[in-house]
């Protein structure tokens, strides 16, 4: 007998009584969309068995007892996390605390016309129709574990729309989080995005929780790139250092749409950011941008799965990363060319700088192309600060330290100048210098 | 009489293990310039690379004083806080790192050594502007990552503007005037001569005579096999220049 593809998991910890209800409960579609939710993820974790989880193991996951979600509810964001990392910009903004809107921290004022943006728990008391056509039927699930985990459990979220031809100037921040008590503390949120033809929005996503506490986050982002639309989706991982995050984002792009993807992935003790597009009309653009920077014994893994279904589409995927002490990063991406898809234009570059002998980098690039006439690469490099450059640097009067520093800086910075939002290029930027002089030389 | 800037007595380096400098004896007193020519492979990058302090450059015999200290000694950032400056043939391309950046840094660090106050941005950015004109350099070039796409003459240029911001007491120059055009060498050798001044030494590396016509050189070293061969005034050059190294029986084969 072959070891499981799945390990077990008990989740939440089994309890005396009956689960509590989550918002929407009573909804057929929705009872049976969190049904087969419950279904799948009592199959337990996907386990290194399953290819796409390799090299990222779940297990210790396993190890913590996660209460029900719905017992979690609070509206208060712990002290110690200061001000969130977007605080200072303008535009709307909703705080999610243990994976719930917090209406008091909402803001909402003056939402430019042409977008509209609620919370999902709200959204399945007034609006059920509505939200059952955004989120659609138990297909959706599509077998995937995490996205049954989000499913099952998920209590609140966001719906974020614009109309056709909308821009937003300013972009719409959605902050997530933790505030967990003695318990480890899990949470499910789940994020629609749908963008009307010929509409612009910049998306900022931002995960922050406290240092040492056992938490788990898997939220899911569902997002829809109308024609000619454009997505500009930013997303911060700060979180703390007894974190666990498995996030999931899909994006559907439909023909001449752009989707951006601006990745800075800094936090918890194991994360992983898997991004699924499908590039669904002709003239469709993707471009991810992913950079992660990890120390101690982190563990951060990218999963990407581009797919390109029509012909004449083009996706670019830039991973960057730095790793210190004995961490680990995984990046593997995957691009599928369709038969259908000619004159596909793809590349993709994983590069990480390595500064510690212990650290590790495993990286797949997936190639499966069915169409002829295309152009498809890939590049993957891994190695110390070069010799070169830090004796180049340090001939000027830099030390080593400040040396290194303006390397790592410079290698991550290359990443952000494709920020178009200048303000959260800024944040962005900050975040990356913090986290260079939060370590030994 | 001047000082003694810069005393190489004896001089034995290796790289990788294979011996590229062979007991090489050269004294450079302040306010001089001192030309060393030599064919390729004679060891002029190698002993660039040696003054500089590159790893890699393993000095195992010989001394090698800079203003009566043991330069050998010192890191590579305190040779050059201490006034050292290597301009390099091949420049270092340091994607992201704006170049502006840069060069506020490097300032900065030399100041800070010197125990002087740090420049703000605004002094540093009027002292580049100064600096900046006088080379032909424009505003966009101090915008782009260091180096990076950097044409081979802006990449010199760069150089130029690094060593007079820095202000050295000694410079070596390696092989600054290859691969220019005639314009862009001017601006070298206009950037060298500006430099010139009684506390100062430079060492000119360079296998061909024609930086020489703009930056006469006090002295001229033919250094081959990894030894300087020769010595002599400025004419020396020029007969190098018409007879060539291996008119001189210079090629590195004879010599070795």
């Amino acid at each position: 007998m072959p070891a499981p593809r799945t390990i077990p998991f008990d989740y939440p910890v089994p309890s005396a009584s009956p689960a509590p209800a989550l918002p929407g409960d009573g909804l057929p579609w929705l009872d049976a969309l969190r049904g087969e939710g419950r279904r799948l993820s009592a199959g337990g974790l996907p386990g290194t068995r399953t290819e796409a989880w390799k090299y990222t193991s779940l297990a210790p996951l396993t190890e913590l007892e996660f209460s029900h979600p719905a017992a979690t509810l609070t509206e208060a964001i712990p002290a110690e996390l200061g001000p969130g990392a977007f605080d200072a910009l303008e535009g709307p903004s909703l705080v999610f605390v243990n994976g719930r809107l917090s209406a008091r921290h909402a803001q909402l004022d003056g939402l430019p016309a042409g977008l509209r943006v609620r919370g999902l728990a709200q959204g399945l008391a007034d609006d059920p129709a509505g939200i059952e056509a955004l989120i659609g039927g138990t297909e959706a699930l599509n077998g995937d574990l995490m996205a049954a985990f989000n499913a099952a459990f998920g209590a609140d979220g966001c719906i974020v729309e614009t109309e056709p031809e909308a821009a937003g100037k300013e972009p719409v921040l959605l902050r997530f989080v933790a505030a967990p008590g003695s318990e480890p503390l899990a949470y499910h949120p789940r994020v629609i995005v749908r963008l009307g033809a010929g509409s612009s929005l910049t998306l900022i996503e931002c995960h922050e929780g406290p240092a040492g506490a056992p938490t788990w986050s898997n939220p899911f982002v569902d997002i829809r790139v109308g024609e000619g639309a454009t997505l500009s989706h930013v997303k911060l991982q700060v979180e703390g250092d007894g974190a666990y995050h498995t996030a999931l984002t899909k994006a559907a792009l439909a023909g001449e749409a752009r989707y951006e993807s601006h990745l800075l992935a800094l936090g918890a003790r194991l994360a992983r950011h898997e991004i699924h597009v499908r590039l669904a009309g002709e003239g469709a653009d993707c471009q991810l941008r992913g950079g992660y920077m990890a120390r101690g014994s982190q563990h951060i893994d990218n999963t990407t799965v581009i797919d390109h279904a029509v012909p004449h589409c083009e996706s670019r995927e830039v991973y960057k990363g730095v790793l210190d002490d004995t961490a680990r990063g995984v990046f593997q991406g995957k691009i599928i060319v369709r038969q259908d898809a000619q004159k596909t234009d793809g590349h993709q570059l994983n590069r990480t700088l390595l500064l510690s002998p212990k650290a590790e980098i495993d990286t797949k690039p997936e190639l499966e192309i069915y169409a002829d006439d295309v152009k498809c690469s890939h590049g993957a490099t891994a190695g110390e600060p070069e010799a070169d450059q830090l004796f180049y640097l340090r001939s000027r009067g830099l030390d080593l330290r400040t040396a290194r520093k303006l390397i790592v800086q410079g290698f991550m910075g290359e990443l952000l100048e494709e920020v178009g939002h200048e303000p959260t290029r800024a944040v962005l930027a900050e975040r990356v210098a913090a986290w260079i002089d939060g370590g030994r030389s | 009489m001047s000082k003694p800037m810069l005393a190489i007595e004896n001089l034995h380096a290796t790289v990788d293990g294979k011996p590229i400098l062979n007991g090489l004896d050269l004294a450079v007193n302040e306010g001089e310039v001192h030309a060393v020519m030599g064919p390729n492979g004679s060891g002029k990058s190698t002993l660039a690379y040696v003054i500089a302090g590159r790893e890699g450059y393993e000095v195992t015999e010989g001394s090698i004083t800079y203003r009566g200290e043991d330069l050998l000694a010192m890191s590579v950032e305190e040779r050059a806080c201490s006034g050292v400056f290597l301009a390099f043939q091949y420049p270092v391309e340091i994607p992201g790192v704006g170049s502006a950046t840069f060069l506020k840094t490097a300032v900065n660090a030399a100041r800070k050594h010197r125990g002087e106050q740090e420049y703000d941005a605004m002094e540093f950015l009027k002292l580049v502007r100064e600096k900046r004109a006088a080379l032909g350099i424009d505003d966009g070039m101090m915008r782009r990552a260091l180096n990076v796409g950097f044409s081979g003459g802006e990449k010199k240029r760069n150089e130029m503007l690094q060593m007079a911001l820095l202000e050295p007491t000694l410079a070596i120059l390696d092989e600054t005037d290859s691969g220019l055009d005639i314009d862009a060498l001017k601006v070298v050798a206009d950037g060298i001569n500006a430099l010139r001044g009684p506390e100062r030494a430079m060492v000119v590396i360079t296998h061909y005579q024609r930086l020489l016509d703009h930056v006469v050189p006090d002295k001229v070293h033919v250094l081959a096999g990894g030894r300087i061969v020769r010595s002599g005034g400025s004419e020396l050059a020029l007969e190098l220049e018409s007879r060539g190294y291996a008119g001189l029986g210079l090629e590195p084969s004879a010599a070795a």
